[in-house]
């Protein structure tokens, strides 16, 4: 099927500009997101549940384990302390321009069998990040923690 | 449509439903797994036993998530599993079981989980700016427009065209209000509602008052599919998907016929063939059609065949429709009563005609031992109808 | 009775929900639609102060808003006609909540009109204004009311509202269908 009248007049109006008209997403973290952020702020720790059956331990925490669907209810502190599973160094940021200082992120693991916590690393370069590098937890003073992903400033290298 | 290429008739075996809230604390994968694992638990299996999973989830622009239904995914039990996420605005609520049909009918997979999730609370100030998206950008949307006014000038053509009265209308809205008592999730149940009530609620966008509106909500519900082969080794009460059907109208909405939605009654037409049924009226002991507004259940079941146009009014007036009445009509209480997350409506439409038709249904049971139910759902821009005729066996 | 439904959930208030833990995210997204060939034409013939539908000969229909195809007969649409721009109201509604859903004091009369010259449904959504809440009524003849010439920039939004046509009959729009 072809259109007997082409698109000619260019003076026509030919784009009609809009937005998104949602004023702002209010996301709730759920029940298991509220006990790993309350602990995050209130304590310092990192929470985890754990599916025993099939050898998981969800971090951050789920209430049910995707594989088995068993309910999850306990949480455990898997420590400040992981592993990098995989990183990315990010020359540019979310705009498409070049960042001052290249930032790199990273899957972390708390021991096997973990489901892995994206974050940012810090005090490593480049040159010196590799997989399977030891890291631990900096975290924000307490009185500048909200329960936010962010109450973690980044990971660095231990030792 | 050919019937002869259908495989394996299908069966519900078991349903499960979150709380309908305004809002709930839980994530949207935290309300999957709530309602999954109920369904899951009625039917007496376990999520290794599934063979692939349907996912229903209404607009992404609720969540300002991308790919919804993927998202939710370890939620609905989909992980390493054939899954399909279905979307087709509130018509999702019966269609996601019609994808869910489709896969066991084939004869591809014996057992099947469907999953339907809404969180509406996310999208602020209110889930009716992402219903702005719904309009056409350059002819609707620069008027400014309240999804509100779409029902509300079908609902003044309704009145219109067949001399509906308006008290008749608000009937629908009390009656299911008090259905909505006997059930357990419901959001806007209401015992001591009284006409006078509805009728002198706030103005929206009249003919539409506050109380002919079904509340938006978060909630999840499931259903678990199963073919002929293996639905009595589950249960002695499986209830059969005998018909579906589907259709879709032109987006064009100003050159509809805004009195009748025809596409409903195609869609009507092709489950009703399926299932064999002649004469709905005499055939059908159970209606759950969709009725975000009360004035729709009306619209709908005239569609449907259950009333003439402009009838299902008297009917409503006379009682026929209550629980105990010639045609009970949304005793599960409907989206009025129990509340209005899209996709997630599955619970109360063929949610309800399964816990209905196997005699579950607490103090929401129908009497007189229904057999046969007919649930329809409808949505995106006003112009799309899924329909399933349920059968429980003698 | 049998009752199997075990519903779980965790209600919150408006206020309890901004307490739980949560994120606040605003999207940042602009969007330039492609107004296409049809609307295009028909944006600019408002610009100039014209309605212009388009014809399909196999349905018989004048399509407004316009299509270069026709979705019934799924074929090319024939050719432009401009219409006179008067109408009757098929529906409307007298809305008390803006986009938003805040409620506002002075409604907004909006409805779907039917255009003249053009078979059943062929029309637009729009503004009804200068009639009263008791005065306005489906099958009633409008007209547009049109910004200055000036001020017109090509979109749905160069016509201000319809407005009751004096002196105009009524249309066969209005005549009800009988019951059953």
């Amino acid at each position: 099927m072809t259109f007997s009248e082409k698109f000619q007049k260019t003076t026509d109006v030919k784009h009609w500009l809009g937005d998104m008209e949602v004023d702002h997403f209010l996301y709730t973290a759920g029940i298991a997101g509220e006990a790993f952020f309350v602990a995050l702020r209130d304590k310092g720790v990192i929470l985890g549940t754990r599916c025993e059956l099939c050898g998981i331990t969800y971090v951050p925490p789920r209430i049910y384990c995707e594989h088995c669907f068993a309910e999850l209810n306990e949480y455990t502190d898997v420590g400040l302390r992981g592993r990098v599973r995989s990183f990315t160094i990010a020359r540019l940021g979310k705009d498409g321009n070049e960042l001052k200082k290249p930032e790199i992120f990273a899957v972390i693991d708390f021991g096997s069998g973990t489901t892995g916590l994206l974050h940012k690393l810090g005090e490593v370069t480049p040159e010196t990040v590799k997989v399977g590098l030891d890291v631990e937890a900096v975290l924000k003073p307490k009185s500048q923690r909200g329960g936010h992903i962010t109450d973690i400033e980044y990971f660095r290298p231990v030792g | 449509m050919n019937l002869g290429k259908i495989h394996k008739d299908v069966a519900v075996v078991g349903a499960g439903m979150t709380l309908f809230s305004r809002r709930l604390q839980e994530t949207g994968k935290e309300m999957s797994w709530q309602a999954a694992q109920m369904a899951l638990d009625q039917a007496g299996l376990t999520l290794d036993d599934i063979d692939a999973v349907i996912m229903g989830s209404a607009p992404d622009a609720f969540d300002g998530v991308h790919k919804k239904g993927d998202w939710l995914i370890d939620g609905a039990g989909g992980v390493n599993k054939p899954y399909m996420r279905v979307y087709t605005g509130g018509g999702t609520a019966v269609f996601a079981p019609i994808a869910g049909w489709w896969h066991v009918a084939s004869g591809m997979f014996e057992r099947v989980l469907v999953v339907c999730e809404e969180k509406m609370s996310s999208c602020q100030p209110h889930a009716q700016s992402a219903f702005a998206h719904i309009w056409d950008p350059i002819l609707d949307r620069p008027l400014k427009p309240n999804l509100v006014w779409i029902f509300a000038m079908e609902m003044q053509r309704y009145m219109h065209t067949y001399n509906v009265r308006y008290e008749d209308i608000a009937l629908v809205a009390v009656k299911n209000k008090r259905n909505a008592v006997g059930h357990p999730c419901a959001q806007l149940a209401d015992p001591d509602i009284t006409l006078e009530d509805v009728i002198n609620s706030e103005p929206m966008a009249l003919p539409v008052r506050r109380l002919d509106i079904s509340p938006p909500s978060d909630g999840a519900a499931a259903l678990v599919l199963v073919s002929e082969d293996t639905a009595y080794e589950l249960t002695n009460e499986p209830v059969w998907m005998d018909g579906v059907g589907w259709c879709i109208d032109s987006t064009m909405w100003t050159n509809r016929d805004l009195a009748f939605p025809k596409f409903v009654a195609r869609a009507a037409r092709m489950a009703y063939e399926m299932a064999g049924i002649k004469n709905p009226r005499e055939e059908i002991d159970i209606a759950e059609p969709y009725d975000p507004f009360d004035y729709k259940e009306l619209q709908h079941l005239e569609a449907l065949g259950l009333a003439d146009p402009g009838e299902a009014a008297i009917m409503t007036r006379e009682g026929k429709t209550q629980r105990d009445g010639e045609l009970p009509v949304c005793p599960s209480g409907g989206l009025l009563g129990v509340g209005n997350p899209i996709a997630a409506t599955l619970g109360i439409k063929v949610g309800e005609l399964f816990w209905q038709l196997s005699g579950q249904a607490g103090a929401r049971q129908v009497p007189g031992d229904p057999a046969v139910g007919v649930a329809q759902a409808w949505g995106d821009l006003m112009q799309f109808s899924s329909v399933i005729v349920m059968r429980r066996r003698p | 009775m049998k009752e199997t439904v075990k519903p779980r959930g965790k209600p919150l208030s408006g206020e309890e929900m901004k307490q739980v833990c949560h994120v606040v995210a605003r999207p940042q997204v602009k969007y330039a639609w492609a107004v296409g060939v049809a609307m295009s034409h028909f944006l600019a013939g408002l610009k100039q102060g014209k309605i212009l539908g388009r014809t399909c000969v196999q349905c018989e229909r004048i399509l407004v808003p316009p299509r270069m195809f026709c979705e019934r007969c799924y074929r090319t649409t024939d050719e432009w006609v401009e219409l006179p721009g008067t109408g009757v109201i098929e529906t409307f509604s007298i809305s008390y909540i803006d986009t938003d859903a805040n409620r506002i004091k002075e409604p907004i009369f909006v409805g779907v009109l039917a255009f003249d010259g053009a078979p059943p449904h062929s029309g637009i959504m729009h503004y009804f204004g200068e009639v009263s809440q008791d005065a306005i009524h489906i099958g009633m003849p409008v007209e547009p009311v049109w910004k200055p010439g000036g001020e017109r920039v090509g979109a749905i939004t160069d016509i201000k509202y319809f407005r009751p046509r004096e002196g105009a009959r009524p249309s066969s729009n209005s005549k009800r269908r009988k019951r059953g």
